[in-house]
């Protein structure tokens, strides 16, 4: 027994600690920006502008967030963090939901033109959002979604990606499972809802993951379809607080807000993290 | 527990034809196994009469109506997979009881019948574990309990001993057959294991290209095949085929005799001489292998303390005439 724990990873002595080392020179390495952001959202405007730029936090922590939170530049950041969770749960949610009902119906259904349909689906991988953006644009006023929840979600909702996802795990499902729920009277919806969702909980949590982030990180198009600052996103609104002109730029009100934007995906992250290695230890099929 | 009946049942896939009408009539309580090569149509036939396959010609009824066109669930069978088919998700006693879930049974109900089950099947205290935590015996028994608490009519098996280890799958194969004896249930049973189908069935269908060959009991197909291809399949060494013109017959007709009712003698002194090309002696009987000289290979069983030949050396086959079975060209029994 004593001999397992001379693995292949195992590393005695120096090799240890030149591992560590080169370990935690990384880290540091990738959060020094990260560091420096905090930094300067703790600080004064002035203390900003004059170098050298510091490199402890001062005391304004409590001030600046509060300031952006609350009034932000063109609208309140806590505004602009709701209309971000809207945007990024109801484009990962739904994505997972079109993804997850068209994949079922590609893989257990024969219907006239099945193969076409997977191949159209598939086809529009090779369209990204920036490359139907002014046909999108032009469908979206049109249907009065400027402005809105909406129009922020539904254009962004479809997903090739997550389909083909789907597609791949339901046919490692065996056979035999579908028809066994068969036998045991299980329509189709009811097989899908007691069987085959529960069984794709894992790749739903991963899917979720990536999703929440893809939906959370859009620029283009929550600029293009918001005019009201009232409907800004986090990720754009911290380019829309940028002056224009002779303005000076509230720098520590703006550094606050990018902490503030990180922090939701790095929650989403954390907790689904658990799901996604539960879901890799103990594999269910 | 019902009748099954099979008349003239046919399947095609596209323009091929994969089973060519069997016809069957299997009484309340009686085992009978499907048993036959790969390939040779009997999942098939198990999977339309548990409505998995859509039937192409020819009628299936169960306790004497017709089910052709019934979904799998209102044709009051149960069946048993050979990968167990287990919900991964679920804790045994789920997957025992969702069948009835779906039926709408009241929750006691639903527990009870799953403890009762369980009971006869050992699984009491697994009830609440993942069929992943369970040995591949143990979730072979979690499958029949799954099929005993819906109370079917007709338990359907395809091949559920296939997955097992040799020694579990005879313990399995006693275990199924007290079962189905004791709930008397009419079961079908598919298998490849011609051992399996001899020691499990009441009658016997012997399937070889979408055709049954012969439906019977074991011993009787055993002892009086109807074709050279039941007489090959059923019996293990298979049975020899020497040309039968060799010994008056006409040609392109084969002779079968069984091992055990061949006899070694001294060369010359028997029907044909052979040469034994290995020796293979199991304890309470030697197999002997020997080789003819048009090359034909022939297998002697005899008692393990009856005398061998050297190998390499020659020696007489000798057997009575009444043992003999005739096949024409075709395969099929001359009487």
């Amino acid at each position: 027994m004593a001999d397992r724990h001379t693995g292949m990873v195992e590393k005695r002595g120096a090799g240890l600690w030149l591992t560590h080392a080169g370990l935690i020179l990384g880290v540091l390495f990738i959060f020094f920006p990260i560091w420096l952001a905090f930094v300067a959202s703790t600080v004064t405007q002035p203390e900003i502008v004059h170098p050298p730029m510091p490199l402890l936090p001062g005391d304004q922590f409590l001030e600046n967030y509060r300031k952006a939170l609350v009034s932000g530049i063109n609208a309140p950041v806590a505004r602009m963090l709701a209309n971000s969770a809207v945007m990024a749960i109801g484009i990962a949610v739904g994505k997972i939901v079109i993804s997850i009902l068209s994949a079922f119906a590609i893989v257990y259904f024969r219907f006239p033109g099945r193969k076409l349909f997977f191949w159209l689906i598939f086809v529009t991988l090779m369209l990204p959002v920036e490359v139907r953006i002014v046909p999108t644009y032009e469908v979206a006023a049109r249907f009065d979604m400027l402005n809105s929840y909406h129009g922020l979600i539904l254009p962004l909702i479809a997903s090739a990606t997550a389909t083909f996802l789907f597609r791949q795990f339901f046919m490692t499902v065996p056979d035999e499972l579908a028809e066994a729920a068969r036998v045991d009277g299980a329509r189709p919806m009811r097989f899908f809802i007691d069987i085959l969702l529960p069984m794709s909980r894992t790749n739903m949590a991963a899917l979720f993951v990536i999703l929440f982030i893809y939906g959370w990180n859009q620029y283009l198009w929550p600029l293009l379809i918001t005019t009201d600052p009232e409907m800004n996103t986090i990720v754009m609104g911290i380019k829309q607080m940028f002056p224009s002109g002779d303005d000076i730029a509230d720098w520590p009100v703006i550094m606050a807000t990018s902490i503030l934007a990180m922090i939701p995906p790095v929650i989403v992250v954390i907790s689904m993290q658990k799901l996604f290695i539960r879901g890799l230890v103990d594999s269910e099929k | 527990m019902a009748t099954l009946t099979l008349e003239n049942v046919q399947k095609s896939f596209g323009d091929t034809k994969v089973i060519h009408g069997v016809d069957i009539d299997v009484a309340d309580g009686e085992f009978i196994v499907i048993v036959g090569p790969s390939g040779c149509g009997k999942s098939t036939l198990l999977r339309m009469v548990a409505g998995l396959e859509g039937v192409s010609g020819g009628e299936i009824r169960i306790g004497g109506k017709r089910v052709n066109e019934q979904e799998p669930m209102d044709r009051d069978i149960a069946m048993v997979f050979q990968n167990y088919a287990l919900y991964p998700h679920m804790s045994v006693a789920e997957n025992m009881g969702y069948g009835l879930k779906i039926a709408k049974t009241p929750k006691a109900e639903i527990a009870a019948r799953v403890q009762e089950a369980a009971t006869l099947l050992q699984l009491t205290p697994y009830l609440k574990r993942k069929p992943r935590e369970l040995s591949g015996g143990q979730r072979q028994r979690v499958a029949m309990g799954r099929a005993i608490v819906r109370r079917p009519s007709v338990f359907l098996f395809d091949e559920p001993l296939s997955n097992l280890d040799a020694k579990l799958r005879v313990q399995m194969r006693l275990e199924i057959k007290q079962l189905q004896r004791k709930l008397g249930v009419t079961a079908l049973y598919v298998t490849h294991d011609q051992v399996e189908a001899m020691t499990l069935a009441d009658r016997m269908i012997v399937m070889n290209a979408g055709v049954a060959d012969q439906i019977g009991a074991p011993l009787d197909v055993y002892a009086d095949p109807a074709t050279a291809f039941v007489a090959g399949f059923i019996g293990s060494p298979p049975t020899n085929f020497l040309p039968a013109a060799r010994f008056g017959g006409a040609e392109g007709e084969m002779l079968g005799i069984r091992p055990e009712h061949l006899t070694l003698g001294a060369a010359g002194a028997g029907r044909i001489d052979g040469r034994a090309v290995s020796i293979e002696p199991l304890g309470a009987e030697t197999l002997v292998h020997l080789r003819l000289e048009d090359g034909t290979a022939v297998t002697v069983r005899q008692e393990g303390t009856a005398e061998l030949p050297a190998e390499g050396a020659e020696a007489g086959l000798s057997w009575a005439t009444g043992e003999e079975m005739r096949f024409d060209d075709a395969g099929r029994r001359l009487r």
